[in-house]
């Protein structure tokens, strides 16, 4: 087991064993937080009010497939069980039955709707992209994010963000050695937000279609070129936060990882700070220009 | 004779004067019996699954590790994409054709399909669009990569073979709806006297409902394709918001032919099972009619929930929730299907041959993916799970678990009246259970990726998801070569006429006009329309 500090757990045992005998187990790397932890079971760790409400979502309708499942498949499976010729069980004759019928009908109807009504409430919740505190532009290029913080504090600062060269490169050459944690997850230059301001986050697109999401916010919002798109989130704490594109987008679509720094409002204040004094000028028309030279076809393909 | 692969010799024995038709060669190419035709769609769609699955085996390959190792990021684009076209178009599609072509004749006691020849060249119609799709991979630029959703606008970055697909694909469909159209008028016209529209065998019924669902939804894609190809070549902006179009209309007419298309897939693997758990639970099929009114409604609720596939697109509230209510509705009819397979085992009198095992399966793992469906319904939890491997546990649960299950069921159900031999039952049990436990090692831990954020079409990943991929890829190699097995010890000696001689009924319960007829079935069956006894099960004269 790569990972000492976990209880055991028999299918990552497996799935651990598996990896040693086909993978190498050359890839021992801890959890990270803000992103996907070793043989993670389960969404993340929600870190907005939407994603927790999506997580007790998911919960509870596991509860309830659960719960089905119980039931359907242990009828099921007594029958199997108890009913076979082998037992020397004679079939029954019956056939049909309304009642029966209209029970297994109106019964999952009911529980259809009461499925519904929480995820009601979290939809209209999800959209309400209003009172913003910070509005930021997220632009998707073949392979990289560019980011323009249009209102609020820190107006004005635009960057790209794109994926730390070096794991492209790792990536290209079969991942071997020690990889770092935040492996495919480095950028140069990450999304800075407040901690517990509403951002709503604008999403565009210069090319074909990508998606911008971050798990452990809860939103994942598709970035149509032609198109503006919007979503919403209120960081509950600070820290680190990762996501990856999620609309095929060619051939580089792995690699155009999101990462975003949640920081104090101090924090956040002097980056914005910073930011400014640091060439005003010279950072808007590098974001205004497409990326055309890409260090990434630099990189060589891979066999 | 074998209506499959007569062994040497054997054309000798028989030569009753209904038997002419033309040999070698020619009886394949010139093929008009509906039973020569559904032989041709199914080892056409086998080995259009074979194809497939290397590609899905490549794909496997290449995830295996984190880094790149097997195939560069273009490749495993063009592998992910290729894999679904071929799995979709090429092998679960054909091979529902090939069921229909053999069974529904012999089901309904009609002599041949309606229209012979356009049975013919329908199937003949997608061997060249096969070897164009297959091909592609050789042209400039490699295969299409755009996935088999054929987004816009990245389709108008394709290369030529990308033409060559949508070519391949309106072929494919045209050929689709020539046999949903044959399909749909032998059903409606050459029933025997007395199989009322109430009596068909469920299998019919499936595919009559799927049929329409056919005829109303290819020309969608084809109209979708037509406008990529015009956007490609001829200067239109459907789809290109700098000439006033619009990406995301690509994707509503994708998914109004998408959605039906899934359950296209799916309602005649419903039809299958419905035939086979009463035959083996010695017990007639619990509410009939109201199986009939669930593939009915499954098949409208299906027009109208296609918006599900797009929920990250940015849809209005109002959408959203639309599109949310319907879809959680087709889990009610869905749901009484289930419950009807399980009434009709309740108190049975049940045997576990290979048909009834992959069955049960079948209901155990298509449910396994209905739950997911009803997870994935709903558009906030959706959300986190969109085009992340969630989604693709979820629709191999349903593609695979359902609709290969099903048909596997059916071949190991129908197999002795095809070729007159019974398939050997250990084989057959290894082959269903080393499928089901493979099945779950592959598919299973996508969930858990899925769960994590690990994005679908990624070459690479981040090092945290190695461990359940590790576990996914080699489930999906030995998945693979079950498949193999398949073929080589079960499916071959069949065809070879080799094993147990198969009686007229190999089936103790099993009802339906298809065991009125000798095992392997005669060349022609039903020639003279035959008198049905009162529900429509036996011939009486």
């Amino acid at each position: 087991m790569k990972n000492p500090s976990q209880p055991w757990n028999p299918l990552a045992t497996v799935g651990a064993v598996a990896a040693t005998l086909f993978a190498q187990a050359a890839h021992a790397v801890n959890d990270l937080p803000g992103g996907p932890a070793n043989r993670q079971l389960n969404l993340h760790t929600p870190a907005t009010k939407l994603a927790q409400e999506q997580a007790d979502l998911h919960v509870f309708m596991m509860v309830i497939c659960l719960a089905i499942f119980v039931v359907v498949f242990g009828v099921m499976f007594y029958s199997i069980w108890k009913h076979r010729k082998s037992v020397g069980h004679q079939p029954a004759t019956f056939h049909e039955s309304v009642k029966v019928e209209i029970a297994w009908t109106v019964i999952p109807f009911i529980i259809v709707i009461a499925m519904a009504i929480p995820a009601t409430r979290t939809v209209i919740a999800q959209k309400d992209t209003s009172n913003a505190d910070l509005t930021i532009k997220v632009t998707g290029y073949q392979w990289r994010w560019g980011y323009d913080y249009l209102k609020g504090e820190g107006e004005g600062i635009s960057f790209i963000s794109s994926l730390d060269n070096e794991h492209r490169i790792l990536s290209n050459n079969g991942a071997k050695g020690a990889a770092p944690d935040n492996y495919l997850l480095k950028v140069d230059n990450p999304l800075v937000v407040p901690v517990g301001k509403k951002v709503r986050i604008i999403t565009t697109s210069s090319d074909v279609i990508h998606a911008f999401a971050v798990p452990s916010f809860g939103i994942k919002q598709d970035a149509i070129p032609g198109f503006v798109r919007d979503t919403h989130f209120r960081a509950e704490r600070t820290g680190d936060f990762y996501g990856q594109c999620q609309e095929l987008c060619g051939k580089e679509h792995a690699y155009m990882p999101i990462h975003v720094k949640v920081l104090s409002e101090a924090d956040y204040a002097a980056w914005v700070q910073q930011k400014k004094a640091a060439a005003p000028a010279a950072e808007a028309p590098k974001a205004a220009q497409a990326p055309v030279a890409d260090v990434v076809a630099q990189a060589a393909p891979a066999k | 004779m074998s209506a499959v692969f007569p062994p040497h010799g054997a054309v000798a024995d028989h030569h009753d004067d209904h038997d002419h038709h033309p040999h070698g060669w020619r009886r394949w190419v010139y093929a008009t019996n509906h039973k020569d035709i559904g032989t041709l769609y199914l080892l056409f769609a086998f080995t259009m699954f074979l194809f497939g699955g290397v590609l899905a085996l490549g794909i496997r390959a290449e995830l295996l590790q984190p880094g790149l190792q097997v195939v560069n990021p273009e490749l495993f684009n063009q592998l992910t994409t290729m894999h679904g076209l071929i799995m979709v178009f090429g092998a679960i599609m054909p091979a529902f054709v090939g069921f229909a072509n053999w069974m529904i004749p012999l089901q309904i006691g009609a002599s041949d399909m309606a229209f012979a020849r356009m049975n013919n060249f329908s199937f003949w119609l997608m061997i060249p669009a096969a070897v164009m799709l297959a091909s592609s991979f050789f042209m400039p630029g490699g295969a299409p990569a755009a996935g088999w959703t054929l987004y816009a606008p990245l389709t108008m970055q394709m290369g030529p073979s990308m033409d060559a697909g949508i070519f391949a694909l309106h072929i494919l469909g045209a050929s689709s709806i020539m046999g949903s159209i044959n399909i749909i008028v032998t059903i409606l016209n050459m029933r025997a006297p007395g199989m009322t529209l109430m009596k068909m065998p469920m299998f019919v019924w499936t595919w009559l409902i799927t049929a329409f669902l056919l005829i109303a939804v290819m020309p969608v894609l084809a109209g979708a394709i037509t406008m990529t190809l015009t956007d490609r070549h001829f200067g239109t902006t459907f789809f290109n918001p700098a000439g006033g179009g619009d990406p995301i209309m690509f994707q509503h007419i994708f998914w109004f032919f998408g959605h039906p298309e899934v359950y296209i897939m799916i309602l005649p693997a419903f039809g299958i099972v419905s035939q086979i758990i009463p035959a083996f639970s010695r017990k007639k099929l619990f509410g009939y009619s109201s199986m009939v009114y669930a593939t009915a409604s499954i098949a409208i609720l299906s027009f109208i929930v296609w918006a599900h596939h797009m929920y990250t697109t940015g849809m209005p509230v109002t959408g959203q929730l639309f599109f949310m209510y319907a879809t959680m509705l087709i889990s009610v009819p869905t749901g009484v299907k289930v419950f009807n397979w399980v009434a009709t085992m309740w108190k049975g009198s049940m045997t576990f041959e290979t048909p009834m095992l992959f069955a049960v399966g079948f209901i155990f793992v298509f449910t396994m993916g209905g739950f997911t469906g009803l997870i994935l319904s709903m558009a906030p939890i959706d959300l986190q799970l969109q085009d992340g491997y969630y989604v693709v546990a979820h629709f191999h649960y349903v593609l695979v678990a359902g609709s290969l299950f099903a048909m596997f069921a059916g071949f190991y159900y129908w197999v002795p009246k095809w070729t007159g031999v019974m398939y050997d039952e250990g084989r057959g049990k290894i082959h269903f259970w080393w499928t089901l436990i493979s099945f779950n090692i592959t598919f299973f831990p996508m969930h858990f990726l899925g769960l994590a954020g690990m994005p679908r079409r990624y070459a690479d990943y981040p090092m945290q998801f190695a461990d359940f991929n590790a576990l996914a890829s080699v489930g999906g190699f030995l998945f693979g070569f079950a498949q193999v097995y398949f073929f080589f010890f079960v499916v071959l000696p069949c065809m070879r006429g080799q094993g147990q001689k198969a009686p007229q009924r190999p089936w103790e319960a099993a009802e339906g006009l298809e065991w009125e007829v000798p095992s392997p079935a005669p060349f022609h069956t039903f020639e003279n329309p035959p008198k049905l006894n009162a529900d429509a099960t036996k011939v009486i004269g």
